[in-house]
């Protein structure tokens, strides 16, 4: 059975059509996708998409751009740079960077009637260019790239035909058009399946977290832009008034902030037992699946621009969703029907407490922001964009 | 029972999304860009709202109301930005200048406007529709009633809100093809007066097989 015929039991009525009769408008192109690295976000909705269009008949593959230290050093301060950090670019490392990507395009097949070049590390392999349609894909907010950064790579961009952002907002200006295109969950991956309550409990058990009473979950990592301190205080508002437990799911970056705020959490946690800190390694994704499926209410109160999917994910597990007034949040949650927008901790509170109070409107929440997930991030979603750019640029 | 001598094709769509270089960090930006912006941004950011919004009850009717109430928090532009029926315009022009006429006037009466980070402003675009073809093709009343309730919601979009607003078919495809291609004027003048504003492509899809399945009941199917 192909792939994409799983996808007809979650995917909107038609959506599985519509995306076969695309796909047999460009059945046999080649459409090749380059990133720097076979984790992430974007890479997980690679490892899921390019098989399926593979058997839509697409010739689609996936390439990796490898390098050493001083070029994925490079790398790194690029996007940091373009992302608005302040860091410093050297000539020399600048130089090292395009230098790995034409040793890089020695050794990539890089001919194909559609390329799309994810990110920085591939950026510069536009200048080897063949043939076909090159489409930049930008998963970052770029608006308020460093000047001396964007003036470096901006060149580059312009040689591309097209770029892609994730929200309109994160577009720098450019001359070449900009399309839109969010970003996507799978719900087929371990991260988003169905799980046998069987299979959930043991995982929870694993992790140490009980379910007897209501669970307010964050996921994401121990950074000042995921705010988790902010959500230990709405927990503390909430705590007076109901008797309910908070479980902080994430990774720790390495760091001294991070750390700090590692250390703060786990100080709270110490201090009440009905906060649990878990730090998960990345890949445990059955993990997370099963703590947002545990959830009562799950919170993403984000204070960075970035377009984290958490909500999304939560979404589709049929959960109501408390998120910060992020651009990539607000995106996602629509304020009032699949959960609340807020912009401080109290407003966090506030909105957790209302919840509780009116239990009714979680499991409607919930529901109603499943089918949105289901509309609008699911991969089905992403294959119908990619299709329609193959379609648009590359017929 | 009558058959069409031109099938209809049911076309579903995909919206690809394109970013314009025009964005409004205030209600006073937001004026000026209207005037300016491809026609083309002023259709994706109103009759679009309703292809991209399809399983809930489209509650601000538009990008721009829901950007005045939910950024800007200027309630009184809100409301008056969403009563705007862009299916009542006959062109997108008379749309366009309708909204401007409607935040030049709400200005006049302002002071300060409230300036908004970039983040959080009207960052306005356009689309461009995939169309494609879809599988069932209707020569009877009954097959076109059978691929109506198939289609993807797209399909009904494009022919009942695309056609109408972008392509000058007044009462939508469906109807026309009912209309000329079977004859039924009759059904075809109540399906062109479907009200597919503030409502979803869901809602619009069962008011047209209620009215089509009336028409069947009355040729005796």
């Amino acid at each position: 059975m192909s792939r994409i015929a799983e996808y007809r039991q979650v995917a909107p009525q038609g959506t599985v059509d519509i995306i076969e009769r695309l796909a047999e408008r460009v059945r046999g192109r080649r459409f090749l996708h380059v990133s720097g690295g076979r984790l992430g976000g974007p890479a997980e909705v690679l490892r899921a998409t390019v098989p399926i269009l593979g058997d839509l008949g697409i010739d689609a593959r996936w390439e990796i751009t490898g390098g050493d230290p001083a070029y994925y050093a490079t790398v790194r301060a690029l996007q940091a740079a373009l992302e608005g950090g302040e860091r410093v670019l050297t000539e020399d490392g600048l130089a090292r960077y395009l230098a790995m990507n034409r040793v890089n395009a020695k050794k990539l097949d890089l001919d194909a009637d559609l390329v799309l070049a994810h990110d920085v590390p591939p950026a510069s392999l536009v200048d080897a260019r063949a043939g076909g349609r090159w489409i930049w894909r930008c998963h970052f907010d770029c608006s308020e790239a460093q000047p001396g950064a964007w003036t470096f790579f901006r060149p580059l961009v312009e040689r591309f035909d097209a770029a892609v952002f994730s929200l309109p907002q994160y577009a720098h200006r450019l001359g070449v058009p900009a399309y839109v295109l969010h970003p996507s969950i799978d719900p087929l991956s371990d991260k988003n399946r169905d799980l046998a309550p069987r299979e959930m409990q043991a995982v929870l058990a694993a992790l140490r977290v009980p379910q007897d009473k209501p669970l307010l979950l964050q996921v994401g990592s121990f950074t000042r832009g995921h705010d988790p301190l902010g959500v230990v205080n709405a927990y503390r508002i909430v705590k007076t008034h109901h008797d309910v437990r908070l479980v902080l799911a994430g990774t720790a970056e390495d760091d001294s902030e991070s750390l700090e705020i590692l250390a703060n959490l786990r100080e709270a946690a110490q201090q009440d037992r009905d906060i649990t800190v878990l730090e998960l390694p990345v890949g445990a994704h059955v993990q997370i699946n099963a703590l947002q499926r545990a959830a009562t209410i799950v919170l993403q109160k984000s204070v960075h621009e970035g377009f984290d999917l958490g909500p999304a994910e939560a979404m589709w597990k049929g959960r109501p969703v408390i998120g910060g007034a992020t651009a990539g949040i607000t995106q996602q949650i629509l304020h009032d029907v699949t959960g609340y927008i807020v912009r401080s901790v109290e407003g966090a509170a506030f909105r957790v407490r209302h919840l509780l109070n009116n239990r009714e409107q979680i499991p409607r929440m919930g529901a109603a922001g499943r089918e949105h997930a289901r509309r609008a991030f699911l991969i089905t979603r992403h294959l119908l964009d990619y299709l329609a750019l193959m379609v648009h640029l590359a017929p | 029972m009558r058959t069409a001598a031109n099938p209809f094709v049911f076309t579903g769509c995909v919206e690809l999304r394109q970013a314009l270089d025009a964005h409004a960090l205030d209600e006073r930006e937001l004026l000026d860009r209207l005037r300016e912006v491809p026609i083309g941004a002023v259709f994706f950011h109103t009759h679009g709202y309703f292809l991209r919004h399809r399983p809930f009850m489209t509650a601000w009717g538009n990008d721009f109301a829901r950007w005045a109430a939910v950024e800007v928090r200027d309630q009184v532009l809100a409301e008056r930005l969403a009563v705007v029926d862009p299916f009542a315009l006959e062109t997108l022009e008379a749309l366009r200048e309708e909204l401007v006429t409607i935040v030049d006037r709400h200005l006049r009466g302002l002071g300060a406007v409230v300036r908004l980070p970039f983040a959080r402003g009207f960052h306005f675009q356009q689309s461009q529709l995939v169309e494609v073809p879809l599988g069932p093709r209707a020569t009877t009343l009954r097959e076109f009633r059978d691929g109506l309730a198939a289609v993807d919601a797209s399909a009904i979009y494009l022919h009942m809100v695309d056609a109408r607003a972008r392509r000058g078919r007044g009462s939508g495809d469906f109807a026309e093809w009912l209309r000329t291609s079977l004859g039924l004027a009759e059904l075809a003048d109540r399906i062109g007066r479907i009200d597919a504003y503030l409502t979803t492509l869901e809602r619009v899809r069962g008011r047209l097989l209620n009215l089509v399945d009336g028409a069947l009941e009355e040729e005796g199917e």
